[in-house]
């Protein structure tokens, strides 16, 4: 019998398997492949010489993902919080309003921005109104990260929401009972317990900010590239495919990196904090 | 958009299309029905009904039964990449010059059998015999344009007629440039007075230097965001092409246009046939139709490009007949070059000289100590849960 149901388990899983090869695997076997070889598909390791020149690209790409993974987890666990100690008719409501933006295209939301970001636009003609000095604000760092965050909290809300709502009611009545106060409960039952949702977050909103393009183009005018932009100029203007795929093969490293470092964080947080599950 | 001239000519073409309609398909087409084309063209490109416009495809499927599929590219290169992976087969492609000479060369265009196309005596003598197909075999041209410099005329004083605008200091933040190397690239190098299709490193070395002086002046580097940008007055000045220039002018009367006395680049956009084409007759029986009259005429009153075809421009209800922007006449008429397929070496250099460009001038200590510092304090978390965790092991020992 347990041979039937592990040839069953593996029926169901072959669907999944098979296109996660065709498109997780193979594609990734094609980057590496790529980025290894020159135009006439011979071996070569220049592409990997030249990414010293985009040193300071990669950093700043890490820096404005990491200050917008930051902002964004700080908005959203307060957020989360107040959201699952809602009534429950309440919290659907107030999950769909976070949900709603999303269903606009991504594109046209940080368009919009642009709009209301520029000197000639809304907040600063609201600012000349009330008769206030303008704003410089397009075109600027802090910019491209307010796009950042505004694209990706979603992100962040939904599984530290998913957690925090999933909670098991009983171990916070039971560190009560045993005299923590609302600080302690906080801070030795509910944050230890719901860092698997805030780590899939970081991993939601850190990922797709360091890779970005669009939005650094549209709110950072294009002054200053992240690694995203050069590697779509790779793809779009250069047809350098293989420097583009040493790019992100590079880019890809690091972000596993900073994954694996985080998951260590975790893993080591939850045994620290007593994680029952 | 002139909304009142559109509608009527559109009224006229619809009554135009219906003689020549019959009048001109001689040979006989009807085995095509129900077959498909794919036309693979740039996004805004053809007059598709909106506005009460002309829907070109939706004519050319009417008329002869053959659908068409259309989509839309936004750039050569895109265009380029998707023909040469052949994941997908064209019919029809309309890339400009560059790219043309650079798909003949690769074979992925074929010839056109001109004898299926007899308007294509509607183009003009000028726009024949160009550079990228000097023996008229694989092209047709579509559309022609220059690049020229839009400013306001609120901020700007005086009448400006050379590249030095977009360098003048007074009109610090206020200047935009393109967001694409080769476009911005050209700008610096007909202010230079180099050649835009030069494959000397010291030339390319020139043009990233005025560059790199122009960056602190640039408010952004644009594509698509200028329209946006130079309407609403957040930019007054910049370097784009001719055609778009006029819807912007429709939306803010302020901006006004002209040719930089050095020389811009020119460009044609032009028809072609990949050479995996499934349906070549077809394809053929499109490009008659792109060129006929009515057909043309709403494209060009679409597009506000200027039209190769002489039967638009002597039409006496185009709008822009005559226009000295898109037309302008020989005294206008300012120097122009094509751009020319760049070698892979040119292109590397230039890319990597925009990338510098990018880099340039950025203030990155900032960063480093943010990034130290981040390392830093979650080192140090990381350190301390470790440790917190040994002591409370060592209580259940």
């Amino acid at each position: 019998m347990n041979k039937k149901n592990l040839f069953r388990q593996k029926l169901c899983a072959a669907p999944h398997l098979v296109w996660s090869a065709i498109f997780i695997v193979v594609p990734l076997i094609m980057v590496a492949y790529y980025s290894f070889t020159n135009a006439d598909g011979e071996f070569t390791l220049e592409n990997i010489y030249r990414l010293s020149d985009y040193t300071d690209t990669f950093l700043r790409s890490l820096w404005y993902g990491i200050v917008a993974t930051l902002i964004c987890l700080v908005i959203a666990y307060p957020l989360a919080y107040i959201i699952s100690q809602m009534k429950v008719k309440v919290q659907t409501t107030m999950m769909m309003l976070v949900m709603i933006p999303m269903w606009m295209n991504f594109l046209i939301r940080t368009y919009a921005w642009m709009n209301i970001l520029e000197d000639s636009g809304i907040i600063n003609k609201l600012l000349s109104l009330l008769g206030m000095e303008p704003v410089h604000m397009i075109n600027t760092g802090g910019a491209v990260i307010l796009g950042m965050v505004y694209n990706f909290l979603p992100y962040m809300i939904l599984p530290i929401y998913t957690v925090l709502a999933k909670l098991d009611r009983s171990l916070i009545e039971a560190a009560q009972d045993l005299g923590a106060g609302k600080v302690r409960v906080f801070s030795k039952v509910v944050f230890p317990l719901s860092v698997s949702g805030v780590v899939s977050g970081i991993t939601m909103v850190f990922v797709p900010s360091v890779s970005t393009f669009y939005i650094s183009q549209k709110l950072g005018g294009g002054t200053f590239a992240l690694i995203g932009d050069v590697i779509e100029m790779q793809f779009q203007v250069s047809n350098n495919f293989n420097f583009g795929a040493a790019l992100s093969l590079v880019l890809m490293v690091l972000i596993l990196i900073c994954m694996a470092f985080m998951n260590k964080f975790s893993s080591s947080e939850d045994v620290g904090g007593g994680m029952v599950l | 958009m002139k909304k009142f001239l559109c509608l009527v000519s559109v009224v006229l073409i619809c009554v135009l299309s219906i003689v020549p309609a019959f009048a001109t398909e001689s040979k006989d087409y009807s085995h095509l029905k129900g077959t498909e084309i794919n036309v693979y063209n740039w996004g805004e490109y053809i007059s598709d009904g909106a506005d009460d416009t002309l829907d070109v495809n939706a004519l050319f499927e009417e008329e002869t039964g053959i659908k068409v599929n259309y989509t839309t590219f936004d750039s050569n290169e895109n265009m380029y990449n998707k023909l040469k992976s052949g994941g997908a087969d064209y019919d029809i492609v309309i890339p400009s010059d560059y790219m043309i000479e650079r798909l003949i060369a690769e074979e992925l265009v074929q010839k056109i059998d001109f004898s299926n196309i007899p308007n294509y005596s509607n183009i003009l003598d000028e726009y024949k015999n160009l550079y990228f197909d000097p023996n008229n075999e694989y092209s047709v041209p579509y559309n022609v344009g220059m690049v020229g410099v839009i400013y306001n005329t609120k901020v700007v004083e005086g009448e400006p007629d050379s590249w030095s605008l977009m360098w003048d200091e007074q009109y610090s933040g206020q200047i935009m440039n393109f967001n694409n190397p080769r476009d911005a690239f050209a700008t610096a190098q007909w202010y230079a007075g180099l050649d835009i299709n030069s494959t000397d490193g010291a030339d390319w070395g020139k043009a990233y230097e005025l560059l790199k002086a122009q960056k602190p002046l640039v408010q952004s580097y644009v594509m698509d965001e200028v329209y946006n940008k130079m309407e609403s007055g957040e930019a007054a000045i910049c370097a784009y092409y001719a055609g778009d220039f006029l819807s912007m002018y429709d939306n803010n009367p302020d901006l006004a246009f002209y040719y930089p006395k050095e020389g811009t680049n020119i460009f044609v956009d032009s028809i072609c046939i990949p050479t995996s084409s499934q349906n070549k007759e077809a394809a053929e029986l499109y490009i008659n139709f792109l060129l006929r009259e009515d057909v043309a005429l709403a494209n060009a009153e679409y597009i506000c490009y200027a039209t190769p075809n002489k039967t638009v421009i002597n039409n006496d209800d185009y709008s822009f007949k005559g226009n000295e922007i898109l037309y302008p006449t020989k005294e206008g008429m300012p120097v122009t070059n094509y751009f020319h397929h760049l070698d892979s070496q040119t292109q590397l250099m230039m890319t990597s000289l925009w990338d510098n460009l990018k880099i340039d001038g950025n203030e990155n200590t900032g960063i480093y100590i943010g990034l130290i510092s981040f390392c830093v304090v979650s080192l140090a978390l990381v350190i301390f849960v470790k440790v917190r965790q040994k002591i409370r092991a060592s209580y259940y020992d």
